[in-house]
C-alpha cells in the first residue's frame, strides 16, 4: 500500500510544538512528528494519549511476585526442604529479597518487551524514515495526504508556521 | 506591592495569617494541655492504664508480666511513671520535630546542589521548615537535665564505675562516646551547624530577593555542598546519640539511616502538606498539579526506602538471631505482654502499604486530596515510628497515649504558630531566583 505524505521540515524545536498547536487547529490530522531527539510537551501537544504501559508493568509485577513466591516456596518447602539457621523451611522474610529482585525483573523485561512490540521495533523490522534528516539536525512533521487535499493552502499553513520547506514523499508500506 | 523582580511574570507575595488560623494553632496546643492534664491525672491516680500499676509501685514485686516486662520492673528506679512518661513523651516529640526542621533545611541544600529547578516555587516553605532547631536544642538540653536518668540507662550513677554494684562492662566499654560532658557538646555541635547553615541559606535567598543576580546562587550552591557533607555525618550520629542510645546494649548500624529516613519522608510529607494548604487558601499561584506530581513521587519513593532501611535492618537481625541484637525486636513483637504487637504492625502498613499503593497512580500524585490523605498518614506514621523506637527501652511495659499525644498536641500548635511565623516573614516566592522561570514552567 502506498501512502502519500507532505512534510513540513522545521529547524528549531520551539517553532516545531507551536506549529503543531496551530496545524492542529486548523483542522489538519498530523501522520506523525519525527525528531532528532525527545522534546518536552510534544506528546501534549500532539495529543498523544497517556501509554497504557504502567497498566501491563503493574501486572508482569504480579506475575514475578507470584513466580518468585512459587518457586521459593516450592523448592525450600516441598522439593528440597533444608534447615537453614534453624528456620522453619517456608520462611517469610528469607523471601523478600528474591521475590523482590524477581518483581524487578519481570517488571522491567516485560516492559522492555512490550514497548519495542508495540513500537514495532523488533528484528527485521523496516523502520520507515520520510527524512533522513530527521536524524541529524531537522524537524519533521509528516501529514497524510490523498487526491481530495489542497496542497497549495497546507503548504501555505506549513510555511506560515515556520517550516522551512514543505516536501512531498511517498512511501510504500509493506 | 512592590515588584522586585526582573522577571515579568514572577511577584512577590506574602504569607498574611489570619487571626482565625492562629485560633486554630492555639485551640491545638490548648486540646493538648488538656489532653496531657487528663493523663497525668489518670497516670498519676490510676497507674496509667495496662499493668503499670505494679511495675510503677514495687520494683522488686514480681508480678504477671512476661520476662521482659519483669526485667523492666527490676530497673526500674527514679521518678513515678507519670513524670517517666512525660519526659519520654517531650524528648520523643522533640526528636521528631528537629528531624523534620532539619530536612527543610537539607531539602532545600539538596535541590542547590543538584541544580534543580522545579522545586524554586516551594524552596521558601522548607527555609521556614528549619524553625525549630533553636527551641529543640533548649527542650533537649532541658529535658536532658531533668530527666535523663529515665531516658538514657548509661546516665545512672555508677553504671561505669567497677566498684559500684550497678556496674556494666558492656555500657562502661562505652563510656568514651557516652559520656554526659562530650553527650552535650555532641548535641550542642549538631543543631548548631544545622541552625548556621539553615540561617546562612536563608539570608542569602532574601539577599537574592532584594538585589537579584547569580552570585547569590553559586554562593548558595557552595553553602549547600559543605552543610550535606556535615548533615551526612551529624545526622547519622544524632540519631544515635538521641534515638539509639536509649537501647545502650544494643546496636544497628542501619540505625542511623532508619532515622534519616524516617525524617526525610516526614519532612517531604509535611512540604506537601503546607503546599497544598497554601495554594488552597490561595497562595502559591506557581505552584500547580506538576510541582505537586513531583512531591508526590518523593513521598512514594521515600515511603519505599523507608521500608527498604527497615527490612535491611530486620531481616540481618532476624537471620542472624544473636540475643544481644533480637532483644529489640523480642521487645517490639510481643515483649511486655504484647504491648507494642499491634503498633509494629501498624508502622509497616502506614509507612508502607498505605502510601505505596494510593501513591502508585500518576492521578493519585496530582490529586490534592490524595496527597493531603497520604501526607497525613505518613507524618502520623512516623511519629509513631519514633514512638516504638523510644519508648520499649524507656517505658518498657508501661507506655500510654494520652499524654504522648497531648504533648504532640502541644509541639504541633506551637511549631505550627512558629513556621507559618517564619513562613510570613518573606515573600512566598523566590522572586530573583536563577531558576523561577523554569519552575514556572515545569512539566512532569
Amino acid at each position: 500500500m502506498t501512502k502519500r505524505f507532505a512534510l513540513g521540515i522545521f529547524d528549531d524545536e520551539d517553532v516545531l510544538l507551536h506549529a503543531i498547536e496551530n496545524v492542529r487547529a486548523a483542522g489538519v490530522k498530523i501522520y506523525e512528528v519525527f525528531t532528532p531527539f525527545p522534546i518536552h510537551g510534544i506528546d501534549d501537544a500532539l495529543g498523544i494519549e497517556r501509554s497504557r504501559l504502567p497498566i501491563a508493568a503493574f501486572f508482569y509485577g504480579m506475575c514475578g511476585l507470584a513466580f518468585a513466591l512459587w518457586m521459593q516456596i516450592y523448592m525450600l518447602g516441598f522439593d528440597w526442604p533444608m534447615i537453614i539457621g534453624g528456620k522453619p523451611h517456608i520462611a517469610l522474610p528469607a523471601f523478600i529479597p528474591v521475590s523482590f529482585e524477581l518483581t524487578v525483573f519481570f517488571t522491567c523485561h516485560g516492559m522492555v518487551i512490550t514497548f519495542y512490540t508495540i513500537s514495532k521495533l523488533y528484528p527485521r523490522w523496516r523502520t520507515p524514515v520520510l527524512d533522513v534528516r530527521s536524524t541529524d539536525d531537522k524537524f519533521v512533521m509528516a501529514i497524510e495526504i490523498n487526491e481530495s487535499t489542497d496542497l497549495n493552502n497546507l503548504s501555505k499553513l506549513l510555511r506560515e508556521n515556520g517550516a522551512s520547506e514543505v516536501n512531498e514523499k511517498e512511501m510504500t508500506k509493506n | 506591592m512592590a515588584t522586585l523582580t526582573h522577571h515579568e511574570s514572577a511577584t512577590a507575595e506574602y504569607l498574611e495569617l489570619s487571626p482565625k488560623t492562629r485560633r486554630t494553632f492555639i485551640s491545638i496546643i490548648v486540646a493538648g494541655v488538656v489532653l496531657l492534664a487528663i493523663g497525668l491525672i489518670m497516670a498519676a491516680f490510676y497507674g496509667g492504664g495496662h499493668e503499670a500499676a505494679g511495675a510503677a509501685h514495687g520494683a522488686g514485686a514480681a508480678h504477671a508480666a512476661g520476662p521482659e516486662a519483669g526485667a523492666g520492673a527490676a530497673h526500674h528506679e527514679g521518678s513515678p511513671a507519670w513524670l517517666k512518661r512525660l519526659i519520654v513523651s517531650l524528648w520523643h516529640n522533640n526528636v521528631f520535630f528537629v528531624g523534620v526542621s532539619a530536612i527543610g533545611t537539607f531539602f532545600v541544600a539538596l535541590q542547590y546542589v543538584a541544580y534543580a529547578g522545579w522545586s524554586v516555587v516551594i524552596k521558601r516553605i522548607n527555609e521556614a521548615m528549619s524553625v525549630w532547631l533553636l527551641p529543640g536544642l533548649v527542650i533537649f538540653l532541658a529535658v536532658f537535665f531533668l530527666g535523663r536518668h529515665d531516658l538514657f540507662h548509661w546516665t545512672h550513677d555508677g553504671i561505669m564505675d567497677p566498684k559500684a554494684a550497678n556496674y556494666d562492662a558492656i555500657i562502661a566499654g562505652k563510656s568514651g562516646f557516652l559520656n554526659t560532658p562530650f553527650y552535650l557538646i555532641r548535641m550542642v555541635v549538631y543543631l548548631g551547624i544545622w541552625w548556621f547553615f539553615s540561617e546562612r541559606l536563608r539570608k542569602i535567598s532574601l539577599a537574592e530577593d532584594l538585589n537579584g543576580g547569580t552570585e547569590y546562587f553559586h554562593k548558595s550552591i557552595n553553602v549547600a555542598a559543605l552543610f550535606l557533607v556535615l548533615y551526612a555525618v551529624t545526622s547519622s550520629m544524632s540519631a544515635w546519640d538521641w534515638v539509639m542510645s536509649v537501647d545502650v546494649h544494643w546496636f544497628s548500624t542501619m540505625f542511623g539511616w532508619y532515622v534519616f529516613a524516617s525524617w526525610w519522608v516526614s519532612g517531604i510529607a509535611l512540604t506537601t502538606l503546607t503546599a497544598i494548604y497554601l495554594k488552597q487558601a490561595g497562595y502559591l499561584k506557581y505552584v500547580n498539579s506538576n510541582h505537586l506530581h513531583d512531591l508526590g513521587k518523593f513521598m512514594f519513593g521515600f515511603s519505599i526506602f523507608w521500608t527498604y532501611v527497615w527490612f535491611s535492618q530486620f531481616m540481618l537481625i532476624w537471620y542472624a538471631n544473636l540475643p544481644e541484637e533480637a532483644v529489640y525486636y523480642n521487645q517490639r513483637l510481643g515483649g511486655f505482654n504484647g504491648a507494642y504487637t499491634w503498633m509494629f504492625f501498624f508502622n509497616l502498613v502506614i509507612n508502607f502499604v498505605f502510601p505505596f499503593l494510593l501513591m502508585m497512580t500518576r492521578d493519585a500524585k496530582r490529586q490534592m486530596i490524595m496527597l493531603k490523605i497520604v501526607s497525613i498518614a505518613i507524618l502520623i506514621g512516623h511519629w509513631s515510628d519514633f514512638y516504638l523506637m523510644l519508648m520499649p527501652a524507656t517505658m518498657k511495659g508501661e507506655n500510654g497515649f494520652v499524654i504522648e499525644i497531648g504533648v504532640a498536641l502541644i509541639f504541633l500548635g506551637s511549631y505550627l504558630l512558629l513556621f507559618t511565623k517564619r513562613l510570613a516573614q518573606a515573600s512566598l516566592v523566590p522572586v530573583n531566583h536563577p531558576f523561577l522561570d523554569e519552575s514556572v514552567h515545569h512539566t512532569t
